[in-house]
């Protein structure tokens, strides 16, 4: 269990005796293109009837004409602007947050011995098995307590202190050698200044691979968003497209797949050119 | 003051904020759900009151919440062993030297960044009976219409499907990395002893990945109670409660008749499950998993 392991490709440089070759080759490579195939189909279609002129959506004729109009009849018919622009908030001030609480407590847990410090972690570990998704009634009645129903930080706050943070930031920050601690506070750094000085610096890969994880599961999130809000100023992109999927629009599968299309297109975006990063952001924060 | 009393000081400050917010929205709604699980809900002039078992009575006699337990049953069991069997299947052909292995890698991984409710969209035309593409795909082939949403017998089949997509290449993955981190002098040892690509599998490559199962095995048991937002779109629990999941009701009593306690008590069931499930990772499984 160390903080960062990177997963190297040891054996690239080296024959491997069960790699498959000649018709077992071609065989697998069927198999798997067809898998893929299956699995992008969605996503396939999705663009195929936003490109679309509607009488195309289910007849599949190349020669058909390409349009921006479903995108355009979307955009116009919700206000997507203000729910991009709250998912563009909620997600950054989840985030911010949850890097600021994840590194002290993640520093006290790694680093600094004392009374309570097991009981502690226990408690913060806890938070992995009871997902906040599943207190949602109590944490409703709390949110309506403060007066913060549909507003964007009763969205954020049952997240913004987060047990796999916490968790990977304190894993990472063990790695960290102590003489690197020692020698900083030789030269009289306070606690705080060799935590900003020494070890955030060197945990960076972490807190991008967490960054990444944290906000595609915020991007993406659904059920908290959709009780706490119930107006256009505070719903994030989610909750907008179902409520605008699911009212007058009816069946326009065109226009639902355009605006399918552009809410997730800033991740899909950002992972079609970034895939290293995505997949071993991902990766890096699951082997923990 | 001594060295160990500034040292917990300065430790629980650190601490502090984040244990705060946990305190606020983790451990006191588990605690509030046990103690309401026992209240009456107040309603118009009728402030709780304890009731004792009151609401777990309701909920043994609640046909509905059975339906519900029963459909996570079978959630959870079409969708773990089949989206594990599927990344395991995914990893060790995407760590083969096969054609397009960049781009395949892509195809299984896309699902996972992208928002469930946004591609249950589009899942529900597929599923949609008449014009859907999986009706036009049976009727090419001659096959009889079916409503895969609107039928008792599919819908609960046609929501799982939907889950084992989204999630087999987010597995994939964790088992690429452990797959790409067993040492090649095993590979070249096994064949010097003239063992099968089925036996170094078996015997060498799967046990090796056990650590990788287990913690794929607990992520899948959480979402199996946790992924409920394609029901919304694609179903809203029916025809008839056969889609409704555990939390999805829990959703339902809370908020839609608004039976806070009745819901609190629904929730004592699933963090007990969650609970259970703790349990098992960490005093059995976690035993008798083989680490490198």
């Amino acid at each position: 269990m160390s903080g960062a392991p990177q997963p190297q490709s040891v054996a690239s440089s080296r024959p491997d005796p069960y790699a498959p070759k000649g018709l077992a080759l071609t065989l697998e490579s069927t198999g798997a293109i067809l898998l893929a195939l299956i699995w992008i189909l969605p996503l396939a279609y999705a663009v195929w009837a936003a490109i679309h002129p509607a009488e195309y959506t289910t007849r599949f004729e190349l020669t058909a004409p390409l349009t921006l109009d479903n995108f355009t009849r979307a955009w116009a018919a919700a206000p997507f602007a203000r729910y991009f622009l709250n998912t563009f908030i909620l997600v950054t001030m989840i985030l911010a947050f949850q890097l600021v609480l994840g590194t002290l407590a993640a520093y006290a847990l790694a680093r600094q011995d004392f009374w309570g410090r097991d009981i502690a972690f226990a408690l913060i570990l806890a938070q992995l098995m009871i997902m906040p998704d599943a207190l949602i009634v109590e944490n409703y009645r709390t949110l309506a307590k403060f007066n913060l129903i549909d507003t964007i930080p009763a969205i954020a706050l049952p997240y913004i202190a987060s047990a796999f943070g916490i968790f990977l930031l304190r894993q990472t920050f063990k790695t960290v050698p102590k003489e690197l601690d020692d020698a900083a506070r030789v030269e009289g750094a306070s606690p705080l200044q060799v935590l900003m000085k020494v070890y955030v610096p060197l945990a960076k890969p972490t807190y991008v691979a967490y960054g990444l994880v944290s906000v595609s599961y915020h991007w993406n999130n659904f059920l908290w968003p959709l009780l706490v809000t119930n107006s256009v100023e505070s719903r994030p992109l989610t909750v907008g497209l179902q409520v605008f999927s699911s009212s007058d629009q009816g069946i326009d599968w065109a226009v639902i797949c355009a605006a399918t299309l552009m809410t997730s297109a800033p991740l899909l975006v950002g992972f079609l050119l970034f895939q290293r990063q995505f997949v071993q952001s991902f990766m890096r924060a699951g082997i923990k | 003051m001594t060295n160990r009393a500034t040292a917990t000081i300065h430790g629980w400050l650190l601490l502090l904020p984040a244990m705060a917010c946990l305190a606020l929205f983790t451990h006191w709604p588990a605690i509030a759900s046990f103690v309401d699980s026992f209240m009456s809900t107040p309603r118009a002039r009728r402030p709780a009151r304890f009731v004792g078992l009151d609401n777990y009575q309701q909920m043994m006699a609640d046909p509905i919440f059975w339906k519900a337990m029963a459909n996570n049953l079978w959630f959870a069991m079409g969708t773990i062993p089949t989206s594990i069997a599927l990344a395991l299947l995914m990893a060790v052909w995407v760590n083969d030297r096969i054609a397009g292995r960049t781009l395949v890698r892509m195809a299984y991984f896309t699902p996972t960044i992208l928002p469930m409710i946004a591609v249950a969209n589009i899942w529900l035309f597929f599923f949609t009976p008449q014009y859907g593409l999986l009706e036009q795909i049976v009727g090419a082939f001659g096959g009889r219409s079916t409503n895969w949403l609107g039928s008792q017998d599919t819908a609960l089949y046609a929501v799982t499907v939907v889950a084992i997509w989204k999630e087999a290449g987010f597995f994939m993955i964790f088992y690429l990395a452990a797959l790409q981190a067993i040492p090649p002098s095993l590979g070249e040892a096994a064949a010097i002893e003239g063992a099968s690509r089925w036996t170094f599998f078996r015997r060498v490559q799967f046990p090796l990945l056990m650590p990788t199962t287990l913690f794929v095995l607990i992520n899948a048991v959480i979402n199996a109670f946790r992924m409920i937002d394609h029901i919304f779109v694609m179903t809203r629990g029916g025809p008839d409660n056969a889609t409704t999941l555990l939390l999805f009701y829990i959703y339902q009593v809370g908020f839609g008749f608004w039976d806070t306690t009745y819901a609190a008590a629904l929730t004592c069931v699933l963090l007990l499950l969650l609970a259970l499930v703790a349990f098992v990772q960490y005093g059995w499984l976690e035993r008798r998993t083989h680490y490198q």
